[in-house]
């Protein structure tokens, strides 16, 4: 069986890619594909209600909860995208992953996943029904379904077009088969099987990507010879800091202002991503109870804090020892290799036979485990917060669980039907692929200003929820509007004439949740509040939050924050 | 892990690593008896393959051992 579907994969390699795969590098492709789905198909017999399929049971440990948690992000577009990027702006890439991810989800882990977990909601539109109403909720999950099913067709595109690239596939030979493998372990086994999935996956992102860093590293002599040779290579640019070059615009390759990375990325992309985006909240909110689920963000931190290893690293080694790479416009002009390939091109100068079919699986399963991310996050959402309020608006009538299982499997499908339509959608026209991009980003920093009003403020209305949430998703678009059609406006939105592309969608967040406390605020203060006794269990200040006084320090959530953000302020130093 | 029933995930990324290791040990050896079958790749004297291979491997192993489904069942009764 075995042969048979390494010989099948092996007709599809043409020989125009990057690399050649060999009898160990398939027979290892296979051997994960059959894993995944005897995953799937071995935890179907435990999938039987609503929070079964949709919450795993509510019954994860701190550590599944934890990787899934954090193996959801870790898409191989993030892994790819990551890696080029370190060539392109140097070190720079890692505030992404640092201050751009370690302060919010620790902040996750110690403020908001109470308040989550206490009111038992099954995602975080089911919060905003809880805290400010119908309006809210219906506007938050009617647009995190479309664009989080978008945004799976577009990844699913971007990834066949990398194993075109990489490894020769045929376009419609990637969608087809990776749609239908986490079809079938999704709709089998539900969130525990796509948690799961993911834990292995992540494993594996880590087997067949940490041997790049460590071989490249002895290559290049160590981290101070691959400092010597970036210098050698680029002369007038500096790879090498992450934040002494970010004084002014002019002084970075990314064309940023500290600012930027600390106010728009650090504070408002950053916990709006962390903290409101229902993908990876859902795996939290799965925890068997609320230490864990204090713990599992906690635990992803610690792990976030490590990728920049096998994703930054790759890129600066890159840059040290492949000079030369030029964006893809200009390669596909010229034919020259582009640095978005760097991580397969790193891949293919030095893992073997076998290593690299560890490799190419490693970005095979963090494309997985993003697209089921992106496809339970969907179903749960439209079953419990689109379907489930119309279905009782029109017959009056509420139904059982069954029914909702049924529905989410039914959701899972069509929802990946809808990614695969959105991927060849995104095949004849590439724009599309900028706009659902742009798309979602518009949602996310207004909607961490409703959230954590909500969550802090007891004040805050029901009115003052929508028209914030509202207020700050128009003006994001309509800022994104301006750019393009004045370019000029970028220098007015980030400050500085210097500001390139970057820096827009920092500041745009930053203004866009400005303008969103601002508008929920007013609004607020000018309407009826809730009841106190109707905010029980939902807003500080109203619910009781269990004391973690008895437990020994080590057992502590907020013991083992302070130590991951340690690490954190310790690394911002050495690499300063 | 599942709380109450079934087979660990541990487990089962254990098996996992140790055909991982086993694929990657053989397909190395070639290269550690005959240069001539050496791939090309840069460092290629260093045998990458087969100390990672080994690596994987012992720790599959490991894994495969910690948390074999008739050890954890045997220790709940």
């Amino acid at each position: 069986m075995i042969q048979l579907c390494s010989g099948a994969l092996a007709v599809l390699l043409a020989s125009s890619s990057l690399i050649s795969l060999g009898w160990a590098d398939v027979l290892i492709i296979v051997i994960y594909f059959a894993m995944v789905l005897g995953i799937g198909y071995y935890l179907s017999r435990y999938t039987k209600t609503g929070d079964d399929f949709f919450l795993a049971g509510r019954k994860m440990t701190m550590w599944i909860a934890g990787l899934a948690f954090i193996s959801a992000n870790l898409g191989s577009l993030e892994l790819m995208g990551w890696a080029a990027s370190a060539y392109q702006y140097g070190i720079l890439a890692t505030h992404w992953y640092w201050i751009g991810a370690i302060p919010a989800m620790l902040f996750l882990a110690i403020v908001m996943m109470p308040f989550y977990y206490i009111s038992r909601t099954h995602s975080v539109p089911g919060y905003l029904k809880l805290r400010f109403g119908e309006g809210a909720r219906m506007l938050a999950a009617i647009s995190f379904a479309l664009m989080t099913i978008l945004m799976s067709g577009v990844n699913m595109f971007s990834m066949a077009l990398v194993m075109k690239v990489i490894i020769g596939w045929d376009i419609n030979f990637s969608i087809w088969v990776s749609s239908i493998t986490v079809l079938v372990y999704v709709v089998l086994g539900g969130l525990l099987s796509a948690m799961f999935n993911e834990v292995l996956q992540f494993v594996l992102i880590w087997a067949g990507a940490l041997l790049v860093p460590i071989i490249g590293l002895m290559e290049v002599g160590g981290w101070k010879g691959m400092v010597a040779r970036i210098h050698e290579n680029f002369p007038h640019g500096d790879y090498t800091h992450l934040w002494s070059t970010l004084g002014h615009f002019k002084d970075n390759p990314m064309g940023i202002h500290w600012t930027g990375i600390v106010f728009g990325l650090g504070f408002i992309i950053s916990f709006g991503y962390w903290t409101t985006d229902f993908l990876v909240v859902q795996r939290v909110l799965s925890a068997k109870d609320l230490r864990s689920a204090k713990m599992a963000p906690i635990i992803g931190s610690a792990f976030k804090m490590l990728v920049p290893f096998i994703v930054i690293l790759p890129g600066l080694i890159g840059l040290a020892v492949m000079p030369g790479l030029v964006g893809q416009d200009q390669a596909a002009a010229t034919g020259q290799p582009s640095y978005n390939e760097i991580l397969p091109l790193m891949m293919a100068r030095y893992l073997g036979p076998g290593l690299l079919g560890l490799g190419i699986t490693a970005l095979i399963a963090g494309f997985m485990s993003g697209m089921a991310g992106n496809i339970t996050a969907f179903s749960t959402v439209w079953t419990y917060d689109i379907y489930k309020p119309i279905h009782f608006a029109t017959t009056g009538k509420e139904v059982d669980d069954r029914h909702y299982v049924k529905m989410g499997r039914w959701a899972t499908i069509v929802g990946i039907i809808v990614s695969i339509g959105t991927a060849y959608l995104v095949e004849h026209a590439a724009s599309i692929m900028d706009y659902v991009q742009a798309l979602f980003s518009f949602f996310i920093a207004p909607l961490f200003g409703t959230v954590i009003l909500g969550m802090l403020w007891k004040r805050a209305t029901a009115a003052g929820g929508f028209w914030g949430l509202l207020a700050g998703t128009l003006s994001s678009i309509g800022m994104w509007v301006w750019v393009r059609v004045d370019p000029r406006a970028l220098s007015i939105i980030a400050g500085s004439p210097d500001a390139k592309a970057m820096a827009e969608d920092m500041y745009r967040a930053l203004w866009s949740w400005l303008i969103c406390v601002a508008v929920t605020v007013i609004v607020s203060l000018a309407t009826r509040p809730k009841p106190e006794a109707e905010l029980v269990g939902l807003v500080r200040g109203c619910t009781e939050i269990p004391s973690e006084g008895h437990l020994p320090l080590v057992k502590r959530p907020i013991f083992w924050a302070g130590v991951v953000f340690a690490a954190f302020l310790i690394l911002q130093i050495i690499f300063w | 892990m599942h709380e109450d029933h079934g087979i660990s995930i541990w487990f089962f990324i254990g098996s996992l690593l140790v055909l991982y290791g086993l694929i990657i040990v053989i397909a190395s050896l070639p290269a550690l008896f005959s240069p001539a079958a050496a791939p090309h790749i840069v460092l290629a004297h260093l045998h990458a393959g087969v100390w990672w291979g080994a690596l994987l491997l012992l720790l599959g192993i490991f894994y495969v051992i910690l948390y074999w489904p008739a050890s954890k069942r045997e220790q709940k009764s």
